[in-house]
């Protein structure tokens, strides 16, 4: 990419050799700054190159580094610790190396998958699947006379998503705790490679169900800043609008699930019941309970009608939120099950790559919508609740105050809109890249985009925020108890096909 | 300290009359799957194909006219493109929200004559009618069809109402109901569970992406849904089919209700 199209993708992009790498993570870290992801894409068919993404501060931007390696690449998971997965995933999906890893084990794909050329290789026969007999995966060898073994699921209780957990226990006391993830990897990230710019978009609201607004937003952002399109301000507006009504009606499901964990059965048929009432309010604004089929990179598909009765709706259910947000807070029954479980330390969250409310709710004032600003949120105020104690009570505020931010917001917007075009030409050049991101209602959520000769995807990288907090999650399992693992997992609040894509 | 069983009481009854009351569906302006009258087709025109994200429409252009698109609602992600592309009256929206069969074939609006063959079970399920247990299983799924699954619990739709419950353990389990593609890791799995199952049982693919592979079909690590995995008994298509959807499905598998749609097409 020349210095022109790097500037229109809003990004500096560096260059560095392989060896340059340790020094330069090392040196973002000690300046306070962060790693956010790393991928890896074909530049040319035989040859790969390595992004990393970055930002020195919380409101700096984000700056990427391009490295093209020729033989073994320095593992920065030592460095950085959040990055470790990320080179696992490239290690699995592209076939290179990192040097030194300390946990050079598969990620996405599972033990017992055996592909004929790593799955992104343009080796590997297109339509293949991967071949595959089950095998148990890498797990830490956990001894002693009275230590028990537990794997659990990939199908567990209840209406959930497959993934598979595995405790090392002694009576209640759990010792290790190992989740065995990526068993719904449906390779979604290469699904994008040359399709239409619209049909991207329908399978970027397909990768996250209960995030489908904010993926598709992240996408058509990343096209849009390939092709340098402004978005006309009513379509800024209104998909804030629609972005804080996803991020409502996961919070309260949230609540609702978090109620189960504590046996509160009221508590959690009111929590479900507030979520149906904003799905079906979604229904009525967009034609999908989901918020889906309507992002356009440009703009919309078509024009929203919240006037008036958006507003009257949501004052009715705001005050309904209200009481019942105030009584899970004063239930004691509730709170003792919520207090001081899973503590996350702030700087496990810090160097494993915590986002959204979990990393909110260990003292990071963070939150893009405010930081780096998209869709209409630079000329709104947004309000971004931090609290510190880092334990599943704190999640549970957290989400509670972003509730009450979101109506505010949704408030703001409401009186904000003026009539205008909904939608702009978005016209990218070929071989253009641009990035794009979203505040998901789980927090930082990225999408790259590398555009071909016919100016569509020809790689799509998705970092969705359910990858960076499956990773921390299990470090607040380990040495907890097995009563509170319910809670604890339904007080970060994850999905699994987010992370597994 | 909040008296919570009080709250309860004091909120009243949020349970729907639907299905006895049709105007509650609960479903106001949720777009469902699109229209099609072939006869409006301008000539040599197949917008439509080609803005289906998943190969659900082809345009035979030395039919008929009324014979001259083949629709698969099976594949179907209602995501209204082709209704957008079409320069005619060919394809419209409508609220029809996405419909279960039996047979894979009524899902195929002006498919081929000769009908696939029958996989699902023999056993009727009329013993069943008043108490149904249910195993879900996620083979995959981007988890929207969770989300509208987990909401049939929910106050307002209230499936216990109708004698159908999700039930920890296949063993229990009447119905197997599966989401997702299918994923090469998930697809033993998902023969276990079956397996794992007690006689007389019955499957359900639900989602376009069980029914059909969906926008996920394919690629290295994913199949085509159920197709070739698990005999189906019950399709419903939709992305995500909502939580009516679902219900009617499941009375219309019950044959509490009749099955509204035949050849593609709702005649009931």
């Amino acid at each position: 990419m020349d210095a022109v199209t790097a500037r229109r993708a809003g990004l500096e992009i560096v260059s560095l050799a392989p060896e340059e790498l340790p020094a330069a993570v090392a040196e973002v870290i000690r300046g306070g700054g962060r790693m956010q992801m790393a991928y890896a894409w074909h530049a040319t068919p035989d040859q790969i190159e390595l992004r990393y993404l970055g930002s020195c501060g919380p409101r700096d931007d984000f700056f990427m580094w391009r490295c093209r390696p020729q033989a073994a690449v320095p593992s920065l998971a030592a460095i950085s610790p959040l990055l470790g997965w990320y080179e696992r995933e490239i290690t699995d999906l592209f076939g290179i190396e990192f040097a030194g890893h300390p946990e050079p084990y598969p990620l996405v794909l599972h033990p017992g998958a055996r592909p004929p050329a790593p799955p992104f290789s343009p080796d590997y026969p297109d339509e293949e699947p991967l071949p595959f007999t089950p095998a148990p995966g890498a797990a830490p060898e956990v001894t002693g006379a009275e230590v028990q073994r537990l794997p659990f699921g990939p199908v567990r209780a209840d209406v959930v998503e497959s993934a598979e957990f595995l405790f090392f226990y002694v009576g209640e006391h759990i010792i290790h705790y190992h989740p065995q993830l990526f068993f719904k990897h449906r390779g979604m990230e290469k699904r994008f490679a040359g399709r239409s710019l619209m049909h991207a978009v329908a399978l970027a609201e397909r990768v996250s169900g209960v995030g489908s607004f904010a993926h598709a937003l992240a996408f058509c952002q990343a096209v849009e800043r390939a092709a340098a399109c402004e978005v006309p301000p009513r379509a800024r507006l209104l998909r804030s609008l629609c972005a804080e009504l996803e991020r409502l009606y996961n919070h309260l499901h949230y609540l609702g699930h978090l109620a189960d964990t504590t046996t509160l059965k009221v508590g959690q048929a009111e929590g479900m019941l507030l979520e149906e009432r904003v799905k079906q309010i979604n229904g009525r604004l967009t034609g999908s309970r989901l918020l889906r089929n309507l992002l356009v990179p440009g703009g919309l598909r078509r024009d929203l009608d919240p006037q008036p009765w958006l507003g009257d709706e949501l004052d009715r259910l705001g005050r309904e939120i209200g009481r019942y947000t105030a009584m899970l807070e004063s239930t004691n029954s509730h709170l003792d099950r919520l207090i001081t479980t899973g503590i996350l330390p702030q700087e496990v969250a810090f160097d494993q790559g915590a986002t959204g409310p979990v990393q909110r709710a260990c003292g990071f004032d963070r939150d893009l919508r405010r930081d780096h600003p998209y869709a209409g949120y630079g000329e709104l105020t947004v309000r971004v609740p931090v609290l510190t104690s880092g334990d599943a009570h704190a999640r549970q505020q957290i989400r509670i105050a972003e509730i009450d931010s979101s109506l505010a917001l949704i408030g703001q917007i409401l009186g904000r809109l003026t009539g205008g075009p909904v939608s702009a030409a978005c016209a990218p050049q070929p071989h253009s890249e641009g990035l794009g991101w979203a505040e998901s209602p789980r927090g930082t959520l990225f999408y790259a985009v590398h555009l071909g000769a016919d100016c569509r995807p020809v790689r799509v990288k998705i970092k969705s925020p359910s990858f960076s907090n499956w990773r921390v999650f299990p470090l607040t399992v380990h040495d907890s108890n097995m009563m509170d693992y319910a809670i604890n997992e339904a007080s970060f609040g994850l999905t699994i096909a987010g992370c597994d894509r | 300290m909040p008296f919570w069983t009080l709250f309860g009481l004091q909120q009243g009854k949020a349970t729907t009359g639907w299905p006895r009351r049709p105007a509650e569906a609960g479903q106001e302006g949720v777009l469902g799957m699109p229209r099609f009258a072939p006869e409006h087709c301008p000539p040599d025109c197949a917008e439509c194909a080609a803005a289906c994200p998943t190969g659900a429409i082809a345009v035979a252009k030395n039919e008929t006219a009324s014979k001259r698109l083949a629709v698969d609602y099976g594949r179907c992600i209602v995501c209204q493109l082709c209704v957008e592309a079409c320069p005619a009256e060919a394809a419209t929206a409508s609220f029809d929200w996405a419909f279960g069969t039996r047979e894979r074939d009524d899902l195929r609006l002006n498919h081929p004559a000769t009908p696939a063959a029958k996989t699902g079970s023999a056993a009727s399920p009329a013993g069943f009618r008043r108490s149904l247990h249910i195993r879900h299983v996620d083979a995959g799924s981007c988890n929207g069809c969770e989300s509208e699954l987990r909401a049939l619990n929910n106050p307002f739709y209230n499936l216990h109402r109708f004698g159908i419950f999700f039930t920890p353990s296949p063993r229990f389990a009447d119905l197997l109901l599966v989401t997702g593609p299918v994923t090469y890791a998930m697809r033993e799995v998902l023969r276990h569970t079956y397996e794992a199952m007690p006689e007389p049982r019955w499957v359900m693919a639900t989602g376009a992406c069980a029914v059909s592979g969906g926008v996920a079909a394919g690629g290295y690590a994913c199949g085509h849904g159920l197709d070739g995995v698990l005999p189906v008994d019950l399709y419903l298509p939709g992305c995500p089919p909502n939580p009516a959807a679902i219900i009617e499905a499941l009375l219309m598998f019950l044959e509490r209700t009749p099955q509204r749609v035949r050849g593609g097409r709702i005649v009931g």
